[in-house]
C-alpha cells in the first residue's frame, strides 16, 4: 500500500532534526511518508536507500512510541538492536504517535567484525 | 573456437529474506522461468532466452546479499587448469561436488580479496525450455514482466581493488574495458571475459562481499520504457533511471527486490574487445560516466549495498 489505504488509521512522527512532523498511515512504511512528504531538496532526516529492508540506509532509533516491524536484514538490526528500538525505516509503521532519530551506520569494515 | 577457457557468467546465488515475495519479484515482474526448488529449499530460475537450467539461484536467509558469482568454462580441462592458476596464485581452492546443484557439475569455488566467492563450472545440463534451434521462432512463449533475456553482469563492492584485478587480468584472463582512477587510487573497474561490455565489475569499498547490483538483459530501451511500467505499477522501488551509463554506454534502471538486493535492467553496450585500449574516466568526470544523462552520481550509488 504505497499510497496508505484511504481510510487507514494516521499517527504523527516526529524525527530528530527535520523541520515539521509527518504523518504516516498505520498500513504505510515511515521512510515512504517520509519520501512523499519532505521533498528533494530539502534535508531529508533520514537516509533513502533499497526501500526493502536490505541496505540499512534507513536505520533509525524509535526513542517513544509503538509499532510495528517487517522482515529486514538481521545485519543491520540484530535481535538485541530491535528490542532497543533500532529498526529500519522503510519495514517500520506506527501504531502511535512516534519519536524516532536517524541511527545511520557506516559501512562495517573487516577489523570491526574480528571485534 | 576463439574465445577459450572461461565463456561467461553462468550463475548468481542471492540471499533473499522472503522467499515467496522474492518468487513474485524474479519470476512475475523481471520475467525469469520457475525451474525447481531444491530440497534444501533453494529456488533455481532462468531467463526464457538462456539454453542451460538454471542461471539465477534464490536461497533464503536472514540478511540479503550475494552468496557467489560464477563463471562457466569451456570445458573441464579448462576448469582443471584455472585451479592450478589460482592455488599458484596463493588462493585456496574448495571442490563443490557434482549435483549440490540439479543439473549441475562439480564446481571450484575460492574467496577473492574482495571478499566475494567466485565459483567456475564446465558443465550444466540444457534446459527442457531452452530456445529453439531448428527453424526457431523467437521466443516459445510471449515473456513475461520485464522480459529478462539472460543473465547479464553484477557489480560488486569491496576492498582491495588492486589485488581484484590483478586476480582476474593474470589468472582468470579478463580484459578491462573501462576503469575510473582518482588520485588516491582505482575506484571502480568493469571487466570482461569476453565481449561484452562488462562481465563483472567492482567498485572500491570498506567492506568486504557487497552487492551492488545483479543485471538482467533487455532487447531496447523500448524494453527498458516496459520495465519502468512494470516497476510503477506493482510498486517496485526504484533507484534511478530509466537513463544511460557513460561507462558501457549501458541503457539501464536501477531498482531493488523485496530483500534490498539491487537489479538493473540494461540493454545496449558496446562491443569489447581484447585488443581496444581501456577507456579512463576520472573523478571530475565519472558523474557522467555512471549516469549520462543526469551527469552526477545519486546518494546511493557509492553507499547503498547489501
Ligand atoms: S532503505 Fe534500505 S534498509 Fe531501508
Ligand atoms: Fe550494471
Amino acid at each position: 500500500m504505497p499510497d496508505g489505504a484511504m481510510f487507514s488509521v494516521t499517527h504523527s512522527i516526529q524525527i530528530k532534526g527535520a523541520e515539521t512532523d509527518i504523518t504516516c498511515a498505520e498500513d504505510q512504511m515511515v521512510l515512504m511518508a517520509m519520501e512523499q512528504q519532505i521533498h528533494v531538496p530539502s534535508p531529508r532526516p533520514v537516509r533513502v536507500g533499497c526501500r526493502r529492508g536490505g541496505c540499512g540506509a534507513c536505520r533509525v532509533k524509535v526513542t517513544k512510541g509503538d509499532y510495528t516491524t517487517q522482515k529486514s536484514s538481521r545485519v543491520h538490526v540484530t535481535e538485541e538492536e530491535a528490542a532497543e528500538g533500532y529498526a529500519l525505516a522503510c519495514r517500520l509503521s506506527p501504531l502511535s504517535d512516534l519519536e524516532l532519530e536517524p541511527a545511520f551506520l557506516d559501512p562495517r569494515r573487516p577489523a570491526d567484525q574480528d571485534g | 573456437m576463439s574465445q577459450e577457457g572461461l565463456l561467461r557468467p553462468g550463475i548468481i546465488q542471492l540471499r533473499v529474506l522472503d522467499m515467496e515475495e522474492s518468487l513474485t519479484h524474479y519470476r512475475d515482474r523481471i520475467g525469469l522461468d520457475y525451474v525447481s526448488t531444491g530440497e534444501d529449499g533453494r529456488v533455481y530460475l532462468k531467463a526464457f532466452d538462456e539454453f542451460h537450467r538454471h542461471s539465477v539461484v534464490l536461497r533464503e536467509a536472514d540478511s540479503a546479499g550475494i552468496d557467489f558469482f560464477a563463471f562457466k568454462a569451456d570445458g573441464q580441462a579448462a576448469v582443471d587448469g584455472f585451479r592450478k592458476r589460482i592455488e599458484d596464485y596463493g588462493l585456496a581452492v574448495e571442490d563443490v561436488a557434482e549435483g549440490e546443484m540439479p543439473g549441475t557439475g562439480k564446481r571450484i569455488g575460492f574467496t577473492i580479496p574482495s571478499g566475494h566467492r567466485i565459483e567456475i563450472y564446465a558443465d550444466m545440463e540444457l534446459s527442457e525450455t531452452a530456445p529453439e534451434i531448428r527453424n526457431p521462432y523467437i521466443y516459445k512463449d510471449e515473456p513475461r514482466g520485464m522480459r529478462a533475456q539472460r543473465l547479464d553482469h553484477c557489480l560488486l563492492y569491496g576492498p582491495n581493488l588492486p589485488e581484484v584485478e590483478k586476480f582476474f587480468t593474470e589468472v582468470l584472463d579478463f580484459h578491462i574495458p573501462e576503469r575510473v582512477d582518482l588520485p588516491d587510487g582505482t575506484l571502480a573497474i568493469w571487466m570482461t571475459v569476453s565481449n561484452k561490455a562488462h562481465d563483472i565489475a567492482f567498485v572500491n569499498h570498506p567492506e568486504p562481499g557487497k552487492l551492488h547490483h545483479v543485471a538482467f538483459f533487455l532487447e531496447d530501451w523500448n524494453d527498458i520504457g516496459h520495465a519502468a511500467d512494470v516497476m510503477t505499477r506493482y510498486d517496485i522501488s526504484r533507484d534511478i533511471g530509466p537513463t544511460r551509463h557513460g561507462i558501457t554506454r549501458g541503457q539501464t534502471i536501477y531498482f531493488f527486490d523485496p530483500s534490498g538486493n539491487r537489479n538493473e535492467v540494461f540493454c545496449g553496450g558496446y562491443t569489447a574487445y581484447k585488443d581496444h585500449p581501456t577507456r579512463v574516466w576520472d573523478g571530475n568526470h565519472v558523474g557522467r560516466g555512471i549516469f549520462y544523462y543526469e551527469r552526477q552520481m545519486n546518494d546511493a550509488f557509492l553507499s547503498v549495498v547489501t
